[in-house]
């Protein structure tokens, strides 16, 4: 055993640190650390910047664009980014569709998107849940005909991050009707300027309009936009839902959250300095910090695994748990460290806190993950 | 960043684990714990055999040369076979003290020691003590060429055993000083030093040890005078490190043996694992667990890594954490057995009681709590910042 980092991945880390300070703008820092929201030309802006270093895809394999990075290396960047206040938030399409059309779409596919998508050309959503399949997903009942033109899609999408700004969309729709209903999904890739769709908003806590219904109603989609198999859909998503997972986990924004809170409680001018002394304050802020120390060698111990080629094991399949939960947990202590100023409407701490309840919701809920974990690891 | 055993901690590994399968039965340790002195000699001379009583004594010194993360290894697999025998007192943390205070008397304890031909104990707790070992009202005044002790000790692991107690007493300074402390090696024979033993709630042995105008020699000094503190908070670190360990040990058992009853207790005609409500609290044992097991070597880690106020604050951070989760995983094993869980008809009630009586040991939650952010404050302090690593 051995915790220390090698020469090569300090050297790594070195050359990170380089392109960060070069590629992130005051103002998009200052934004980032401040929870204020990100405008999604700052967004492109950044990944821009990831692309031309050649650094938007790390979990792609090189030959189509990806870094070649050790997991730890990946891991040495993340932390890296969430400590330079490098914009939040991933590319869906890179992050999420990306290693699907490797694994399963056709070479067309493939040559005409995976370049889209690290130069951003197209902004990708995730049309899973719908009205009335959010935890059992494979019960969704868009419906996607064929004919001699193509499909023929009629439903409607839910829960559906940056619908409004996407222009493309990857999507589990129902093409048969099958005895077991994970079978007879497939998974197709929607125009969203196609005829038929409509997008609506959807306001949440926090005042913003992240998320998004999607109505499909009689849309013409390409024969040529399936991808891989019929039917087989089911197998992508999930597969597709553990890149997710292990991108929802992320350790290191717990710790750029926790030293954000922090720069909160050492700021001279807040009122919020009296929660300095105050020892339930303190105690719930210790606490944190020594939950996000054994998330943290939890993590370690994950990517190690995985650089010595090992499959996910135990840890990654816990890491979203507790990873969301420490998470919210932060947000709560961030709002508390502002005092009365939380109450004031807009205030970034709460519209934090608001938008954290999500991180246990989507993706699968921490339930339906106890649940997995349960059967999976613990063979119940 | 590895997190595979190196050729060595795996020859560890396998002996230690070689051992617990074949020498380690129920049976054989309700024969330890039923006599006196409550753990077997026999096995003690084994350890000495194999080496393991000088894993973290210098080769120089005829010790296997280990660190924090060996005696982890050790640990976990002595916490899964419920070893009682005293490891972490007398090897973990009095070995500590001793080579770490150097000196021709340290020395020649401590090559006693690893040859198993004498066991030392630490004896630092108080009665008005808690668990802090800057709180010292044992005194020892020097006479002559000699220290008179007075004070009164408490909570000596395996007193009964002990055959040179090292005794934290106050030479200077106040209760509460961290300067003033001087270590001193106290034949546990002595004119004037009586223990009062007791069996502990986990069938072990401690002892309370008084000491009345205890005549020590000046060579018997553990260290140098009055700066016995940095010494004595390194092997309590280590100790808490240790402990956590086992602790992970233990609530892999628990988890483990928990799972498997679920799988095979039938009511309303399935077995009890299949309902949600069960699933999800074996889930969050697990979670627990590996988090006690991240934790646990976080602190290894820290004390390999040499820097104390690192060191102090992580192993802090992991007895913290592991009283919590060694509390919730044993609370969760007995309520998910069901009345059976509640009684001392299966190999679990033993690992029940172990876990319980570590959550107290070095320092419960609270107190680890708070020890952890006065080491986190006092890093703030030198770093200039807040700081968070």
């Amino acid at each position: 055993m051995d915790f220390r980092l090698t020469s090569g991945d300090i050297a790594f880390r070195s050359e990170v640190r380089v392109f960060l300070a070069g590629a992130l703008s005051p103002d998009v820092q200052a934004k980032a650390r401040h929870a204020e929201p990100i405008s999604q030309a700052d967004r492109l802006e950044w990944f821009s910047k990831l692309n031309e270093r050649g650094w938007m895809a790390p979990s792609w394999p090189e030959a189509y664009g990806g870094t070649g990075w050790t997991p730890i290396q990946r891991m040495i960047f993340d932390e890296e980014c969430a400590e330079a206040w490098a914009p939040p938030g991933i590319s869906p399409g890179v992050v999420m569709l990306g290693p699907v059309l490797i694994a399963h779409g056709s070479e067309e596919q493939r040559s005409y998107y995976l370049p889209r998508l690290l130069r951003s050309d197209d902004w990708w959503c995730q049309g899973y849940s719908e009205p009335g399949s959010g935890s059992d997903l494979a019960s969704l009942q868009t419906r996607a005909v064929r004919d001699a033109n193509g499909y023929l899609v009629n439903g409607q999408k839910i829960w559906i991050t940056q619908a409004d700004l996407a222009n493309m969309m990857f999507c589990l729709v129902r093409t048969s009707d099958e005895p077991k209903k994970q079978e007879g999904i497939s998974f197709l890739l929607i125009d969203m300027t196609s005829t038929g769709v409509t997008v609506r908003p959807i306001r949440t806590l926090n005042g913003e309009a992240e998320i998004c219904e999607v109505f499909l109603d009689d849309v013409r989609i390409p024969a040529g936009n399936l991808v891989g198999r019929e039917g087989e859909g089911w197998t992508y998503a999930t597969q597709l839902l553990e890149h997710e997972r292990t991108a929802v986990g992320s350790i290191g924004r717990s710790r750029a959250a926790l030293a954000r809170l922090r720069s909160i409680m050492a700021a001279p001018d807040g009122s919020v300095n009296k929660f300095l002394p105050d020892p339930v304050f303190a105690q719930r802020l210790a606490r944190v910090e020594i939950r996000l120390r054994a998330a943290r060698f939890l993590q370690l111990r994950a990517v190690s695994a995985a650089s010595a080629g090992e499959r996910p094991g135990r840890e990654s399949s816990l890491l979203k748990i507790v990873g969301s939960e420490l998470m919210q947990e932060i947000a709560h202590l961030t709002m508390t460290a502002n005092g009365y100023a939380a109450n004031e409407k807009q205030s970034p701490a709460t519209n934090g806190y608001f938008d954290s309840r999500k991180l246990s919701i989507f993706s699968g809920s921490n339930e339906i993950q106890r649940s997995i974990v349960a059967k999976r690891i613990l063979g119940l | 960043m590895d997190f595979e055993l190196s050729p060595e901690q795996a020859l560890i590994k396998d002996s230690v684990d070689r051992f617990v399968a074949d020498e380690y039965g129920a049976e054989q340790r309700l024969a330890s714990t039923g006599g006196e002195p409550g753990f077997s000699r026999a096995h003690w001379v084994k350890f000495a055999e194999l080496g393991w009583l000088g894993l973290l004594a210098a080769e120089d010194d005829g010790g296997f040369g280990g660190g924090a993360v060996e005696t982890m290894i050790v640990m976990e697999a002595f916490g899964a076979g419920l070893v009682v025998e005293p490891f972490i007192p007398a090897v973990v943390v009095a070995g500590t003290l001793l080579a770490a205070a150097g000196g021709a008397a340290s020395a020649a304890l401590l090559a006693d020691a690893i040859a198993g031909e004498r066991i030392v104990a630490l004896a630092y707790a108080e009665p008005r003590s808690g668990y802090d070992p800057v709180s010292v009202t044992t005194t020892a005044r020097v006479d002559g060429g000699d220290f008179i002790v007075d004070g009164q000790k408490v909570a000596v692991p395996y007193g009964c055993a002990a055959d040179t107690i090292i005794v934290s007493a106050r030479t200077d300074g106040a209760v509460d000083s961290t300067a003033g402390i001087t270590l001193l090696a106290v034949d546990s024979h002595a004119p004037g030093v009586e223990r009062r033993d007791y069996v502990t709630c986990d069938e072990r042995r401690a002892s309370q040890v008084s000491f009345a105008g205890v005549r020590v020699p000046r060579s018997a000094m553990v260290g140098t005078l009055g700066d016995g503190f940095p010494l004595l908070a390194e092997s309590l670190d280590r100790g808490s490190a240790g402990v956590c360990a086992e602790a992970v040990g233990i609530m892999d058992v628990l988890v483990r043996s928990t799972v498997d009853f679920l799988k095979t207790r039938v009511q309303f005609g399935r077995p009890i694992g299949t309902f949600q409500a069960l699933q999800h609290r074996a889930v969050d044992m697990l979670i627990q667990l590996e988090l006690g097991r991240a934790i646990a070597t976080h602190a290894a880690a820290a004390i390999d890594d040499g820097d104390p106020s690192a060191r102090s604050a992580a192993t802090a951070a992991a007895k913290a954490f592991i009283a919590d989760a060694g509390r919730f995983v044993t609370e969760s094993a007995i309520q998910l057995h069901g009345a059976i869980g509640i009684t001392e008809e299966l190999p679990i009630s033993q690992y029940v009681k172990r876990l319980t009586a570590i959550e107290h040991e070095f320092g419960d939650a609270g107190f680890s709590l708070g020890r952890y952010m006065s080491a986190m404050e006092q890093n703030e302090a030198a770093q200039g910042g807040p700081a968070f690593g």
